[in-house]
């Protein structure tokens, strides 16, 4: 398996030098970013949430400050309950302090990919983006689209809840070969 | 400022549901789904009759809405976050009840008719479930049924910024047939827990 996953990796990473679409980490200083995603969306929808899981593991506190996308639109969000009314606002920055996971989930913060007019998020498609963190720079990522109800996505619902410390290392952690092509 | 909005929102919609519960809802009524409501608040204060656009354009009213039992949420399509979120929720609901032999319709009714055309709901409500039903309307129709359900919308800017937020509030609401509304349910509530609460309703309906 990881035999696999390193020679796949090393086919499609070491000439493109992108970010590799087979992993579902990525690393730049001390941040693991862990699988970025997003659902799929209505054909006329105009907005789409991306999730993922920033964990730091350095001693020093960062900031997720921007994320960069081909869209007329781009903002960090945070939803807000209060009474059970659900205010939805935009955020600076995302605070990722030292030693800490940080989860972009529904209900909470998320990235808001806006003013998707006619080019709707479908089952399949990677939506390429650039993390920017305040200590650790720039990383480019690809956010998987995935079905609200399919097996990605149930697979995925670790990323609500709970989802932190070590999931991203035990689970993913053979794509440590990634990591090393994609710093 | 906001703030107040809000939480001048919240009073209203607890006032509502406290008041629900005093309210004279038909005795027999309320002995009849005694043991379903989780939240006593069967009243006739909340719901009501209403005039919307469905997903073809057609102009309808409750009568042709809740030709089943029904569960209606009020939210908009550009918020991606919570709002599909909720209504995957709801239609996941329906999908369980089917499994049992007990037809549910989730309907979604949006808060921003400025964005949300009949087109629109459409194809928002299709991602979630093939009878999920989408109502919009003129900006007095829905918010003459958002008063009704005792809702909270707010748009932020809406004539400035085209990519504008609203607020709303979250609840969900059970519609019967012959009785109207008879149960709200809280977004923290899970699929199969307003499946077995909307199923227990059915039976005594």
């Amino acid at each position: 398996m990881q035999t696999n996953l390193f020679a796949a990796c090393a086919a499609l990473c070491l000439g493109a030098l992108t970010s590799g679409a087979q992993a579902h980490d990525y690393k730049v200083g001390s941040i693991i970013i862990d699988h970025p995603m997003a659902f799929e969306t209505a054909a006329t929808a105009r907005a789409a949430g991306g999730f993922l899981t920033l964990t730091n593991t350095g001693d020093t506190d960062d900031r997720l400050i921007a994320v960069r996308a081909d869209f007329p639109r781009m903002e960090l969000h945070t939803t807000i309950e209060e009474d059970s009314i659900m205010r939805m606002m935009q955020v600076e920055a995302i605070e990722i302090p030292a030693g800490e996971t940080v989860a972009l989930e529904p209900g909470g913060f998320h990235v808001m990919f806006m003013g998707l007019d006619g080019d709707p998020f479908e089952v399949g498609e990677k939506v390429p983006a650039t993390l920017v963190f305040e200590q650790a720079g720039e990383i480019a990522v690809e956010f998987a689209v995935e079905s609200r109800g399919g097996a990605a996505a149930m697979d995925h619902s670790g990323h609500g809840g709970d989802h932190g410390h070590g999931h991203s290392h035990d689970a993913h952690g053979h794509d440590a070969h990634g990591h090393d092509m994609t710093n | 400022m906001n703030k107040i909005a809000i939480f001048g929102g919240g009073a209203v919609l607890l006032a509502a549901v406290g008041v629900g519960a005093w309210m004279a809802f038909p005795r027999d009524s309320a002995d009849r789904f005694a043991g379903c409501s989780e939240t006593n608040a069967m009243s006739a204060s909340i719901g009501g009759p209403f005039t919307l656009v469905d997903e073809t354009g057609r102009t309808v009213t409750d009568q042709d809405v809740f030709t089943e039992p029904s569960v209606i949420y009020f939210g908009y399509t550009f918020c991606p976050d919570v709002c599909p979120l909720d209504n995957w929720r709801n239609a996941e609901a329906a999908t369980l009840l089917e499994g049992e032999g007990v037809s549910m319709q989730p309907v979604f009714i949006s808060v921003d008719p400025q964005r949300d055309t009949p087109e629109v709901v459409a194809d928002f409500t299709d991602v979630f479930h093939p009878r999920m039903l989408g109502l919009t309307g003129s900006p007095e129709q829905v918010d003459a049924a958002s008063k009704a359900y005792r809702t909270y919308y707010r748009a932020h800017d809406a004539e400035e910024d085209e990519f504008y937020l609203v607020d709303h509030s979250t609840y969900s609401y059970l519609v019967l047939p012959e009785y109207g509304f008879v149960e709200f349910f809280r977004r923290d509530v899970s699929a199969e827990e307003m499946a077995e609460r909307v199923a227990c309703f059915v039976e005594q309906a």
